[in-house]
């Protein structure tokens, strides 16, 4: 069938059906979404800005077990405890370095008391490189602004855990 | 009213100053629109790929992105022009000024109506020749006097590309010739009258298609873009430049891109004639009464328009030909069959085949 593929690529076959496919799709409809006028919908899921809880009474929630630190693999958490004066073990230093963040979320699976989370936030920027530095007062500040999103969405979640 | 202007012009000028001024004005009148229409095509060409690839396109600087291509230019003026170590400076900025100058100078012999035309020249087809093939000593000296590698390997490449595909478009060019009988592009225009169907298109189909494909190969477009080759040598033979000295690279393929698209207007669809000519003979000459009163030049935009939306449609589709696949398409397929095709219409000719050429 030489002759047929010879005669093929002389009347370029090939290359009308490429503009037909092409030529098709010019007048159907676009699938663009304009991002700041219009958004994709979000997985309660989503992995955005972290954010450090507490318990309802005010309470931190983080122990400083130090799993997140350990578990992540960007090496982004920096963590130093000390005993408070009731006893307890809290932590004295927690960053978050998100210019070394990967979003993978591993932090937030591994915390025993949900403290280190992930909020549906992704809309943030820094002007200069310490902005991106979460320090431990940013991330309780974080989770201040956004505890009504994060508890819904773990509310949705927890039979999935 | 240009006679009227001339003599009013003439009564407080001495003598060959108001001829030039005409003529200047002139030129000034075709080339401003050519910009202008640079400017919105390569809008429509970001607008178009962007519907062929299911996105929207620019929309965001004035009313639907309609003042994009005037963002971009002030954009690239107020940019720095940048010289690299140890280029060949007098060349480096020839380069950009040699690839503009042909593809604007060639305007001059387009007729865009009957009688409508700069330079009414005997030899226009060959005058249009040599000046599009001027355009390939900018690409080198561009890319020689840029003293970079890539710049270089493009050059080369977009040379080889270029001078290869003159001669098949040079073969095309001599079918139209023999068909018209004359080098005049108004003349060849006229020997098209009669009907849609006496137009070159048909009896010189293959060299049409051939000569259309040699211009998106000669302007260095996709699919024959190896001279911008992003993934292997950067941006091509303008790498180095920036700033205006870049877009005046830019200008040049847009400017190129037209004048093929209005070449081949002119040549195979009949220029400025209207398309519902000669319909009296199958009893629909109403519409030709009523299509009367347009413009030729209209005519002529749309076919033109016609032919740059091939280029933007063909750069939406095919992905990149590999370099030695270029090479043989122009030596081995384009050049014999242009030679055959040739001696057919020359034949054609020589037995007066109705209805093209029993004159």
């Amino acid at each position: 069938m030489k002759i047929w593929k010879t005669i093929k690529s002389l009347f370029l076959w090939e290359l009308l059906k490429g503009l037909k496919q092409t030529g098709s799709h010019l007048i159907e409809r676009k699938i663009t979404v304009q991002y700041p006028d219009e958004k994709t919908p979000q997985s309660p899921r989503f992995r955005g800005l972290h954010a450090l809880r507490r318990y309802p009474n005010g309470e931190e929630r983080c122990i400083a077990c130090k799993l997140c630190e350990a578990v992540c693999p960007a090496a982004a958490i920096t963590i130093e405890s000390e005993q408070r004066e009731d006893g307890s073990r809290r932590t004295t230093k927690y960053e978050i370095d998100l210019t070394k963040c990967i979003y993978c979320g591993f932090c937030e699976e591994s915390c025993p008391v949900d403290s280190i989370v992930e909020s549906r936030h992704f809309e943030y920027h820094g002007e200069e490189r310490s902005d991106l530095l979460m320090t431990k007062e940013k991330l309780l500040a974080n989770a201040v602004l956004l505890e009504d999103e994060i508890a819904a969405d773990r509310e949705v979640e927890v039979k999935y855990r | 009213m240009i006679a009227t202007w001339q003599s009013w012009l003439g009564l407080w000028l001495p003598e060959p100053l108001p001829m030039i001024l005409i003529i200047l004005l002139k030129i000034v009148a075709i080339v401003l629109p050519i910009m202008g229409c640079v400017a919105y095509l390569t809008f429509a060409e970001r607008k178009i790929i962007g519907y062929m690839q299911m996105r929207i396109g620019p929309n965001r600087v004035g009313p639907r992105g309609w003042l994009q291509p005037i963002a971009d230019a002030l954009k690239l003026l107020s940019k720095e022009i940048i010289l690299p170590t140890k280029a060949n400076k007098a060349l480096y900025f020839l380069g950009p000024i040699i690839t503009l100058a042909p593809a604007l100078a060639a305007w001059a012999v387009i007729p865009f109506d009957n009688l409508v035309v700069l330079a009414d020249i005997n030899a226009g087809l060959l005058y249009i020749l040599a000046l599009t093939s001027l355009a390939v000593y900018g690409v080198l000296i561009a890319g020689w006097s840029s003293n970079s590698k890539y710049a270089f390997l493009s050059c080369m490449r977009a040379s080889a590309q270029i001078v290869s595909y003159e001669i098949a478009m040079g073969f095309a060019l001599v079918g139209v010739l023999i068909a018209a009988g004359s080098l005049n592009l108004s003349e060849i225009v006229l020997a098209q009258q009669g009907s849609l169907l006496n137009w070159f298109w048909l009896p010189l189909f293959p060299l049409f298609i051939i000569y259309f494909i040699s211009g998106v190969a000669e302007t260095n477009r996709a699919p024959f873009d190896v001279a911008e080759g992003e993934s292997e040598i950067v941006a091509g033979f303008h790498v180095e430049y920036s700033g205006m000295s870049f877009a005046l690279f830019f200008l040049a393929e847009y400017a190129n891109m037209i004048l093929i698209s209005v070449l081949s207007a002119i040549m195979f669809l009949g220029g400025w004639l209207s398309p519902f000519q000669g319909l009296d003979a199958i009893g629909l000459g109403v519409v030709e009464e009523y299509t009367n009163w347009i413009p030729g030049i209209l005519w002529l935009l749309l076919k033109t328009s016609f032919f740059l939306f091939l280029f933007l449609w063909f750069r939406a589709t095919f992905p990149r030909y590999r370099y030695d696949q270029i090479m043989r398409l122009g030596w081995k397929i384009f050049i014999p069959l242009t030679i055959i095709w040739i001696l057919v219409v020359g034949g054609m000719v020589v037995f007066e085949v109705p209805p093209w050429f029993d004159a």
